[in-house]
């Protein structure tokens, strides 16, 4: 498929929208978590807007493509193109983590569109494995995709879940991971690295796209990619920047699990207009 | 009497399960010889999946496949479905109230001489702390194949717990009804509780106590959730005392239940028999009983200690 330029500024700007309703509901939530947030914008917003197949007035029509967001706290994104996609009004947005609220601190199901709930790290991939197995037993040609946190993939679940994948040749599904190289305690390197991290999920039957993650041009030929490889599971590979879009936010570990302040969210706005 | 392996019972009663009803999935994770899910993988190998030796990966893929609206049944020993994998039953499972159904074989210390690894003697506790759960213990062979239907007609996660060895079937217990304890023997001077192989222990006891004058009602709590409080109100208000019997911790399985339902509603004598702050060790089952006092001569002493 061929995107032309104009296609790719629309998800541009769509990206931009969603980075200021990520920053709007955080500031008025009061606690939340930017920073892997907003590395993965670029990749889910691509991924709503041009690759997935949903219907928002129907959650649970069954040929809808899965997405399953495995690292849960950076659920503000995945709140903002669910709103932005339909599934709900975006005025829900800011009652998230509030009592009573659908937008819970992380995933649960009383979201319209969210599949399964999340915030537990490392069960995702494995959620995501169960997805593209029943696919295969209906019979059905949906697409399964599951974002996961670099950080995360420390979790050995993860690695169980790449094992099996790969096994039962689970060419429907497609893991995302946001390479963005923090986590909270600091940078991935220093506190467990993962490199080689290529040839890691390649040793482990896996086909590796590696990409620049906020480059739109290169996340939409990924995902294109990714539907023509046959006999295994793809995992992207997307080089990111923790807070991208926010200058001061921008490869800062405090962001990880800091909402902005009123005046943090009004300068981080205008950098977004 | 009839001794039947439950493991067995429930291994022909996926397999029915899985002729009338094609949404039916099951998963092991390399003890599909053990748990008897065999028999399924056998005649459904399209709907069998084996996870191998990984089983928070299975219990969170049960999660995944469960959310496409189908019936997921998940299968090892008790020790690893419920400690190895809680955090995945918690989260994956019970949280989002997917139609997962854990089935767990070789609980309880009568796994015999594999040893303290291998004996779940907490599970119960583990998962009665998890909203959404229901968790059934059946007493016997027959009583698995009503749990297992039980938790095919009933929305949302269970656990039903099956011990290793065979097991002698109970005659005339009656309808069995999720939730509802059976009423085995009638009497007003005891009550004794138990769940799963201990209510055959229960029985014995309460024949050998009617030769000294001492009726016990003998009750099968099988449902450990939904609990029966009524029944166990019944029997605080009724008998002198209640014994409650399970080849399990003290703490947080059947007899935690009925202390706390008596203790709440209507404060009576109990006596709990069960492990008390032991993990357990090799031996034959009919030995391990005797080494951890579960046996129908420990059930006769602690009703006699308060019915007389």
């Amino acid at each position: 498929m061929e995107y032309t330029a104009a296609d790719i500024k629309r998800l541009e700007d769509k990206a931009k929208e969603i980075r200021r309703l990520i920053i709007q509901m955080l500031a008025k939530a009061g606690s939340g978590h930017p920073g892997g947030s907003l590395s993965a914008t670029d990749l889910i917003t691509a991924l709503y807007f041009s690759v997935l197949r949903y219907n928002p007035k129907d959650p649970s029509w069954p040929d809808r493509d899965r997405f399953h967001m495995s690292k849960g706290h950076c659920c503000p994104l995945l709140y903002a193109v669910l709103a932005e996609s339909g599934y709900f009004s975006k005025d829900k947005l800011l009652t998230l983590r509030q009592l009573g609220s659908i937008l819970q601190g992380h995933p649960d199901r009383r979201t319209p569109g969210v599949e399964a709930a999340s915030g537990s790290l490392g069960q995702g991939l494995s959620v995501g494995l169960g997805m593209s197995l029943a696919a295969k037993m209906d019979k059905k040609d949906y697409r399964v995709y599951v974002l996961m946190g670099d950080g995360e993939t420390q979790e050995g679940n993860i690695w169980e879940a790449a094992m099996a994948s790969a096994h039962y040749k689970c060419d429907n599904l497609c893991a995302i991971l946001d390479y963005n190289g923090f986590q909270i305690d600091g940078m991935v390197c220093d506190i467990m690295g993962l490199e080689p991290i290529a040839s890691k999920w390649g040793s482990f039957g896996w086909h590796t796209i590696e990409i620049n993650g906020h480059d739109i041009k290169q996340i939409l030929s990924a995902y294109e990619e990714a539907k023509k490889i046959k006999g295994k599971p793809t995992i992207i590979i997307a080089r990111t920047v923790k807070g991208k879009g926010v200058s001061f936010m921008e490869n800062v570990c405090d962001f990880h699990g800091r909402a902005p302040t009123k005046e943090e969210a009004e300068k981080a706005l205008k950098e977004l207009e | 009497m009839e001794m039947l392996y439950q493991r067995d019972i429930y291994g022909k009663t996926l397999v029915e399960l899985g002729r009338q009803d094609k949404n039916i999935v099951v998963l092991d994770a390399d003890l599909s010889g053990s748990t008897r899910t065999s028999l399924f993988a056998k005649q459904f190998p399209e709907r069998f999946f084996n996870f191998g030796v990984a089983e928070q990966n299975m219990m969170a893929t049960a999660a995944g496949i469960a959310s496409c609206s189908k019936i997921v049944f998940v299968s090892t020993f008790a020790i690893f479905a419920t400690g190895r994998a809680w955090d995945q039953v918690r989260n994956s499972v019970a949280y989002n109230n997917f139609d997962i159904k854990i089935v767990a074989t070789h609980a309880g210390i009568t796994v015999g001489p594999d040893g303290a690894s291998h004996q779940a003697l907490e599970d119960i506790a583990l998962m009665r702390v998890i909203p959404n759960m229901n968790i059934i213990v059946p007493c016997d062979g027959p009583q698995t194949a009503d749990a297992v239907m039980a938790a095919v007609n009933n929305k949302g996660p269970f656990y039903i717990r099956l011990g290793r060895p065979k097991v002698p079937t109970i005659e005339n217990k009656g309808e069995f009804k999720l939730g509802k304890a059976q009423v085995l023997t009638q009497g007003n001077d005891i009550a004794i509780i138990a769940c799963g192989i201990m209510v055959d222990e229960a029985l014995t006891a309460a024949k050998s106590l009617l030769n000294k004058k001492i009726k016990a009602r003998v009750i099968n709590i099988h449902s450990i959730r939904p609990l029966d409080v009524e029944t166990i109100l019944k029997a605080a208000k009724e008998t002198r005392g209640i014994v409650v019997c399970e080849e399990h911790s003290v703490i947080g399985g059947l007899a935690s239940s009925v202390d706390e339902a008596v203790a709440e509603n209507f404060p009576a004598k109990v006596v709990c028999l069960g492990i008390k702050n032991r993990f357990g060790q090799s031996g034959e089952p009919a030995d391990l009983l005797k080494e951890y006092n579960l046996t129908n001569s420990d059930i006769e002493k602690a009703a006699l200690s308060i019915a007389s």
